[in-house]
C-alpha cells in the first residue's frame, strides 16, 4: 500500500507534467499557425472584427434575422432552451414566433416558414441559417432596402456554403457574412 | 444521395477501417511487442518508471492490480477538491471566475474521475483554465485506468494459468503516451486549422453589426476537445459542448470528434482479439455490437430528420427536421447519429440538446446507456461485455446440461455470483435513484423543467447517464443542488469502479483455474449461435428491469404527442 502511494505520487507529477503542460504547450505552439494564431477566426471589415463562427442577433427588419436564441447570442455563456417537443408553453412560443414573422413578412406564406426560423439553436449562438430561411425574407429586405429582389437572390446564392467538399452536411449561408455583403450592396 | 446520410455513412466507415489496424497496434502494445513509437516513447517511459520507482516487468495479481488502481484514483480524488475548489485565486484565471462550492467540486472531482464528465456547472462561468486544464489532464488518465483495466483482462485470458497479469503501472502509461496522446494531437491539429481557438486569453469584447456589445468566450478549447473525445470522457469546454460553434466549427470537426469518439472502442475490440489470438471471437462480439448500435442509431436519424409531429401540424415547412436544439451546420441527420454514438459509448459529449429530441430519441439514447455495452467507453466497454458474455456462458451451458465453460475455464458459482451483482447494479443504481428523486419532490422532482412524462424522463436520464458513466444529460433539468449533486456523485462512483471490480476479479479467478482443451462437448463462443445468446441475454436484462421507466416516460410522452 505504502509503495503503491510513493509510486502513485511521483507517476501523476510525471504525468502532470507531460499531458497538463507539455502537450496544451504543443496544440498552443501548433496554433500559432492557424488563422489569427488560435484565438478564433474572425472577419475583418470596415474597420470592425468579427467572430465569424459565432452568430450574432439580427432583429433588425433590413437584414436576414439568425435563428432565436436561448442565450440571445450573448457568447459570455451558451445553451439552448432545452424545451421538450411535448411541451405546450413551448409550442405557443413557436406559434407567437410564426405569426411575428408572418406579420413583418406579409409575402410569406405559412407553409414556407422553414423549421430553424421558428427553433432555437442548441448553443443559442448558431452562425448559420438555411437557405430557405434566407430565401424568405428577400421580398421584405428588398422592399425595404430599395433593392431589386434578383440582386439579393444573387447574393443568397454566392453565401450559400455548399457541403464538405459537395459530399458531406447540410448547405447553409453564415448570417453575418450575408448581412456585412448586404450593407455593401449599392 | 443526401449529403447529410452520406456524411454518416462515412463516419461509420472511416472508423470501422482504421479501427481494424489500430486495433493490431493496440494488442502490439499492451503485448510488449515492437511498434513504430518504441523511438519516440521508449526513452520517455524508462525516465517515467525511473524517477517514480516502478519497475513495469514486476507482474501483479489481480488483487495487486485493483489497489493499484484505487490508490492513484483516491490521490487524484484529493488533488481535484484540492484544485478545484481554490482555483478561484490561483493562476489561469483571466476571467475572474470563482472556485467551486464542496458539493459542486465534489459531484465535478467524482463526474472527471469516473470518465463520466456530467457537469452541473458551465465551462465558461463556472471554471478557471486552470481548472479546465486538470479536467483535461483527469480526461487523459482516467481512459487510460478503463484501458488498463481491459489490458488486465486481455492477459487473463491470453495465458492458460497464471496468477501474474502483467504490470498496472505500465498498462496505464502506455495507454496515456502510446494510444490517447498521440490520437489526441493528431485531432487537435485538424481542429486548430478549422478555426477552434487554442488561447490563453480572457473573454474578448466584440460590438456586433447591429451595434450591440457582447463578450466572446474563448480558452485553449482546441487542447480539451480531441483528448474529450479520445478517453470518451464528453465533458464540454463550453455549456454547449459540442453544440457550441467554437467547441464544434465546422462540418469537418463534426466527423472528426465523432471519429475521435468512435475510434478506440472499436479498436478495444480487435485489440482483444489480437491480444489473445482469437480474432473470429473479435468479430463475432463486434457483429453483436454493431447490430445493437444500429437498431438504435437508424430509428433516431429517421425520427430526427423526419422532425417534431406537433409543429408538422402547425403547418410551416418542416423538412428540416427537429431543429430545436439543433445547429444549422450539422443537420437533424449528423445529430441523430451523434446522440446514439455519445450513448452507446460512455462519451456523453452532445453536438444537439437531447432534452428537445423526439420522445422515442430519449428513449433510444436511455436504451444506449442501460445496455451501455455496444461498444461502450474506452476500456470499459469490453469489461461490460464480458458480464454479458459470462450470463450468456451459464445460460447456455444450463441449457445444454453442462458445465460452463469460457475460453478453457469451468465458470463456477463465484464468477456466477459476481457477474451477477455487476449486472444488476446497473438497474438498482439507475431506478433507486430516479424513485428517490421522485418520491421526495422538494429536493428532488423540483428540478425538473419540462412538465409531464417528459420531466420524469428529465430525472431518469440523469441517474441512468451517471451510473452508465455517460455524461450527457437532459439539461434543462436544474441539478446544481446538494441532493443532485451528492446522490449522482455516489452513483457515479458506484458505477464506475463495480463494473471495473468486477470482470477484473472475474478475469482473475478465471485465469488462476486449471486450462481444459476444447473438445467435441465444448460450447464455440465466437459464432453467431452464440452471439445470438449474447443479445438475448442484453435484451432480456435491458428490456426487463426497465421497460416500466421506460414506459412512463418516453412512451407516455410519444403516445401524448398524438
Amino acid at each position: 500500500m505504502k509503495s503503491n502511494i510513493l509510486a502513485a505520487t511521483k507517476l501523476t507529477a510525471l504525468c502532470i507534467l507531460l499531458l497538463m503542460v507539455v502537450y496544451p504547450i504543443m496544440v498552443w505552439g501548433i496554433a500559432q499557425l492557424s488563422p489569427n494564431h488560435g484565438k478564433g477566426k474572425v472577419i475583418e471589415t470596415n474597420g470592425k472584427i468579427y467572430y465569424s463562427n459565432i452568430g450574432q442577433s439580427f432583429t433588425d427588419n433590413k437584414y436576414f434575422l439568425s435563428r432565436p436564441s436561448a442565450v440571445d447570442y450573448n457568447a459570455a455563456g451558451s445553451g439552448g432552451s432545452n424545451k421538450a417537443p411535448s411541451n405546450k408553453e413551448y409550442l405557443q412560443m413557436v406559434n407567437a414566433r410564426i405569426d411575428t414573422f408572418l406579420l413583418h413578412n406579409p409575402e410569406v406564406k405559412k407553409s414556407e416558414i422553414p423549421v430553424d426560423l421558428v427553433t432555437a439553436s442548441g448553443s443559442g449562438l448558431d452562425p448559420h441559417i438555411s437557405v430557405q430561411a434566407a430565401s424568405v425574407q428577400v421580398k421584405r429586405i428588398a422592399k425595404i432596402r430599395g433593392l431589386q429582389e434578383s440582386n439579393i437572390q444573387q447574393l443568397i446564392h454566392v453565401y450559400t456554403e455548399q457541403p464538405l467538399w459537395g459530399l458531406f452536411g447540410p448547405n447553409r449561408i453564415n448570417v453575418l457574412r450575408l448581412n456585412i455583403a448586404l450593407d455593401n450592396l449599392k | 444521395m443526401n449529403t447529410e446520410v452520406l456524411g454518416i455513412i462515412a463516419m461509420f466507415g472511416v472508423t470501422f477501417l482504421l479501427a481494424i489496424p489500430l486495433g493490431k497496434y493496440i494488442a502490439k502494445v499492451y503485448g510488449g511487442e515492437r511498434t513504430i513509437l518504441d523511438p519516440l516513447f521508449n526513452p520517455i517511459e524508462r525516465g517515467f518508471y525511473k524517477l517514480s520507482g516502478i519497475n513495469p516487468k514486476s507482474e501483479m495479481t489481480w488483487q495487486e492490480h485493483l489497489y493499484a488502481l484505487l490508490t492513484i484514483n483516491l490521490l487524484w480524488f484529493l488533488v481535484s477538491m484540492l484544485i478545484l475548489t481554490n482555483m478561484g485565486w490561483l493562476p489561469l484565471n483571466p476571467d475572474g471566475n470563482p472556485s467551486q462550492s464542496a458539493d459542486l467540486a465534489f459531484n465535478t472531482t467524482i463526474s472527471f474521475l469516473v470518465n463520466c464528465n456530467l457537469q452541473h456547472y458551465s465551462g465558461e462561468t463556472g471554471i478557471s483554465y486552470l481548472g479546465q486544464l486538470w479536467l483535461m489532464f483527469l480526461q487523459f488518465v482516467t481512459a487510460g485506468i478503463g484501458m488498463a483495466a481491459a489490458a488486465i483482462v486481455f492477459k487473463a485470458f491470453r495465458e492458460k494459468t497464471t496468477t501474474q497479469l502483467g504490470n498496472f503501472y505500465d498498462f496505464f502509461l502506455k495507454s496515456c503516451t502510446r494510444i490517447l496522446l498521440p490520437t489526441s494531437l493528431i485531432i487537435a491539429v485538424i481542429l486548430v486549422f478549422e478555426g477552434m481557438p487554442m488561447t490563453f486569453e480572457g473573454k474578448d469584447t466584440m460590438i456586433n453589426l447591429q451595434g450591440d456589445t457582447v463578450q466572446v468566450s474563448r480558452g485553449p478549447v482546441a487542447a480539451f476537445v480531441p483528448i474529450k473525445h479520445v478517453g470518451t470522457n464528453g465533458g464540454g469546454f463550453f455549456g454547449a459542448n459540442g453544440a457550441h460553434p467554437l467547441e464544434n466549427p465546422t462540418y469537418l470537426t463534426n466527423m472528426v470528434e465523432m471519429f475521435g469518439q468512435f475510434i478506440i472502442p472499436m479498436a478495444m475490440i480487435f485489440a482483444f482479439g489480437y491480444f489473445i489470438r482469437r480474432r473470429k471471437f473479435s468479430w463475432m462480439i463486434f457483429g453483436v455490437m454493431t447490430i445493437g448500435f444500429w437498431l438504435l442509431a437508424l430509428p433516431n436519424i429517421i425520427m430526427e430528420m423526419n422532425g417534431n409531429p406537433v409543429i408538422e401540424k402547425i403547418g410551416i415547412d418542416n423538412a428540416l427536421g427537429a431543429m430545436e436544439g439543433k445547429e444549422v451546420r450539422i443537420g437533424a441527420a449528423a445529430s441523430g447519429f451523434w446522440s446514439i454514438v455519445t450513448t452507446v459509448i460512455s462519451t456523453g459529449s452532445i453536438n444537439s440538446m437531447h432534452d428537445s429530441s423526439m420522445p422515442l430519441s430519449i428513449m433510444n439514447e436511455l436504451i444506449a446507456m442501460m445496455v451501455n455495452a455496444f461498444y461502450g467507453g474506452v476500456g470499459v466497454g469490453i469489461l461490460n461485455i464480458f458480464i454479458f458474455i459470462i450470463l450468456a456462458v451459464f445460460i447456455s451451458g444450463l441449457m445444454v446440461g453442462r458445465t460452463p465453460e469460457f475460453m478453457g475455464k469451468k465458470i463456477e458459482a463465484r464468477e456466477m455470483k459476481i457477474a451477477m451483482i455487476i449486472a444488476l447494479a446497473h438497474p438498482f443504481l439507475i431506478l433507486v435513484g430516479t424513485a428517490i428523486a421522485a418520491a421526495f419532490p422538494s429536493v428532488g422532482s423540483s428540478a425538473i423543467s419540462n412538465p409531464g412524462y417528459h420531466g420524469f424522463s428529465q430525472m431518469l436520464y440523469e441517474y441512468t447517464s451517471s451510473a452508465a458513466n455517460n455524461g450527457s444529460g437532459l439539461e434543462g433539468l436544474g441539478d446544481n443542488t446538494i441532493f443532485w449533486n451528492i446522490s449522482t456523485g455516489i452513483v457515479l462512483l458506484l458505477g464506475r469502479f463495480l463494473p471495473i471490480i468486477g470482470p477484473v476479479a472475474i478475469a482473475g479467478l478465471l485465469a488462476q483455474k486449471k486450462f481444459i482443451p476444447e473438445g467435441a462437448g465444448t460450447l464455440k463462443v465466437d459464432n453467431a449461435t452464440f452471439g445470438v445468446m449474447i443479445f438475448a441475454v442484453i435484451a432480456i436484462v435491458a428490456a426487463l428491469s426497465f421497460f416500466p421507466a421506460l414506459a412512463l416516460g418516453p412512451i407516455a410522452e410519444y403516445f401524448s404527442l398524438f
